[in-house]
């Protein structure tokens, strides 16, 4: 009996172990590295005496990869070590099938100073040959066509792991033409059921590190939403033991009640431009959909049914809501003209459409579809009403879009945990973000911050 | 290196409290038994019979309350918020109880499986109150003792997401 303990002891120490070293949240990739375009991110030459605890490449590399669009070559398949641009032999790497190259160095300049610089280098131009090096007035230059991008900054030793993302914006949008969402946050309740604090609301940076807890609750957390400008998030709270709407200042931790009527204080979306909340009260006897004015507290009624009407959501140009209604029997997607009043359903195929979401464009609808009694995620274009479903996961809900439009984050179930997965705007890539504890829901990307 | 140290110390100090725990709980089963024994004996040469105690109004009620929240919840079917014949006579019971006393008032929680959206299963919890709500008043309780809140899939009470787990979530509970 005794050794069993032990070994029960031994076991309980091996598994907390990880979770101290490691972040809460922890990227698997399920799906999609096939489809993905080579590039090599090379280890930054460092010079001076105390190295920065951040590795700048590691960081740029997993940036990418989870972007679903690239994949970085493994240092160990690298044909060579160049220390400088002129240094790269650019056939090795076109053999490799190599697209583009990272290269930077790091300069210890004084106490906790770094300056940092890089080159983004397209290895397709660097090999066509006599264009890289050419004859101007009689002498020998290179031409700097290559050379995509290339930056140097001053920062200090904890700015590595944010100017690292930065690093990975710069090259994803020079290489795909899109703005990288890599410097973005992301907001989700964690329920722990044994803790004294049950129900945690947490803010961490996209990747799941830098996990920094905003409220503990004994009552339920629900739906966060963030501001336009990212220091604020809206939410649901129960712990008055009714529903009520609160928005915390992420930086000052200031708390402020906007919505405590009787019945339901639910699914608080913030305006694009900042102003208003679209929510859902039940006080005039069934859920329905309002727009709170934040500083006039002026409340507008949007819908009228009997039938329940929730998860409201804005269209990029503030002019219509997309919402959820069970008045056609069972709950599918409409939307409405804040202007006109003007409501039309939008989805028609399977047994249930929720939590509708328009992609930052506006040109397509994210929601959570039920065919043949399993939940997953799916767009809709909203021209063609081509409708797509994206995931093979179990139990999907709260899906939010990537500022940039090309990932989704949603809540998903992995064995017997609630945790957080991404999916690519294509479906193609795939990733999971288990929790070490705690189950992980409502996830909610952030603006570009 | 340090760790390996830390990992030496628990390996010490786990059994060493093990074996306190074990040695603790022994002794006291031990009085227990000699306790019973000694009350047994007792039974062969006496009969001992019991009065009625009196009853005031407020313990009756206390009672009552308690037998009440024994049986104080409501299972739904998927996405329903009808009452199943099979609760009727629980309803009844609360209804018969609340009439009785008007100044008891009692809140009525709505509840989801963990199927669907938050938000949605949100609307959904509150209908099933409704419903027990609209029950009640039918029974002629008074408006003014019932109120709701709905935590959709929030507070499930079984979370192994089977189907017996989801019909146990599906629920409505009178809490006084």
């Amino acid at each position: 009996m005794m050794t069993n303990l032990l070994k029960k002891t031994l076991i309980l120490i091996i598994l907390l172990l990880p979770a101290l070293a490691r972040a809460s949240l922890e990227i698997v990739i399920t799906e999609g590295i096939d489809s993905a375009r080579p590039v090599a991110i090379l280890p930054f030459s460092f010079n001076g005496t105390t190295r920065p605890s951040e590795n700048l490449a590691e960081i740029v590399s997993a940036d990418l990869m989870r972007s679903g669009k690239f994949s970085p070559l493994a240092s160990i398949k690298m044909p060579q070590r160049p220390a400088r641009a002129s240094e790269i032999d650019f056939e090795a790497w076109a053999r490799e099938g190599v697209e583009a190259i990272v290269m930077g160095q790091i300069n210890e300049i004084g106490i906790d100073r770094y300056t940092v610089s890089f080159e983004l280098i397209d290895v397709l131009k660097g090999n066509s040959g006599p264009s890289s090096q050419m004859l101007n007035a009689g002498k020998l230059v290179t031409s700097n066509e290559h050379v995509l991008d290339s930056r140097e900054t001053t920062i200090n030793g904890s700015q590595f792991r944010q100017y690292a993302h930065r690093i990975s914006d710069i090259v994803y949008e020079k290489l795909t033409g899109e703005r990288g969402a890599f410097l973005t946050k992301i907001a989700y309740v964690l329920v722990r059921p044994d803790n004294e604090f049950p129900y945690q609301l947490v803010v961490a940076d996209y990747d799941g590190v830098n996990e920094q807890i905003l409220l503990r609750s004994k009552e339920p957390l629900m739906s966060p939403s963030w501001s336009p400008d990212g220091t604020k998030l809206a939410y649901v709270t129960f712990e008055r033991r009714q529903a009520q709407i609160f928005i915390q200042d992420i930086y000052s931790g200031r708390r402020t009640v906007v919505s405590t009527f009787p019945g339901i204080n639910g699914a608080p979306v913030w305006s694009p431009d900042g102003e208003n909340l679209a929510l859902v009260l039940s006080r005039d006897g069934n859920p329905e959909i309002y727009t709170l004015n934040i500083a006039s507290k002026a409340l507008d009624r949007v819908t009228n049914h009997r039938a329940i009407d929730t998860e409201p959501s804005w269209s990029p140009d503030g002019k219509e809501l997309v919402f959820s209604s069970d008045r056609g029997g069972n709950p599918q997607l409409y939307s409405v003209n804040l202007t006109t009043g003007t409501t039309r359903r939008l989805t028609f195929e399977g047994e249930m459409n929720l939590a509708g979401a328009y992609t930052p464009d506006g040109s397509t609808i994210v929601m959570v579809n039920r065919t043949q009694g399993q939940y997953h995620i799916a767009k809709m274009d909203r021209q063609s009403r081509f409708l797509q479903v994206l995931t093979k996961t179990n139990l999907d809900e709260s899906p939010s879009v990537a500022p940039n439009g090309s990932m989704i984050i949603y809540s998903t179930m992995h064995g017997s945990s609630q945790v957080l997965a991404l999916v690519s705007m294509d479906g193609r890539f795939k990733a999971r973000l288990p929790a070490i504890d705690g189950q992980v829901k409502s996830p909610a990307w952030s603006p570009f911050l | 290196m340090n760790l390996n140290k830390v990992l030496k110390a628990l390996l010490i100090a786990v059994p060493v409290m093990t074996l306190a725990a074990c040695s603790s709980t022994s002794s006291t089963s031990a009085d227990d038994a000699r306790t019973s024994e000694a009350a047994e004996q007792v039974t062969d040469t006496v009969q001992v019979e019991t009065a009625e105690p009196v009853v005031s109004p407020a313990e009756q009620m206390r009672q009552k309350l308690e037998a009440l929240r024994q049986e104080n919840t409501i299972y739904f079917d998927f996405d329903r918020a009808t009452v199943r014949p099979e609760f009727v006579e629980v309803l009844e019971a609360h209804g018969t109880f609340l009439r009785a006393n008007p100044s008891v008032r009692v809140t009525i929680e709505g509840h989801s499986d963990e199927r669907g959206t938050p938000e949605y299963n949100i609307a959904l919890g509150e209908r099933r109150a409704q419903a027990v709500v609209s029950y009640l008043q039918n029974l002629g309780v008074s408006a003014g003792q019932l109120s709701t809140v709905s935590y959709g899939e929030e507070k499930p009470v079984d979370r192994s997401r089977t189907e017996t787990g989801f019909a146990k979530n599906r629920r409505a509970v009178l809490v006084y």
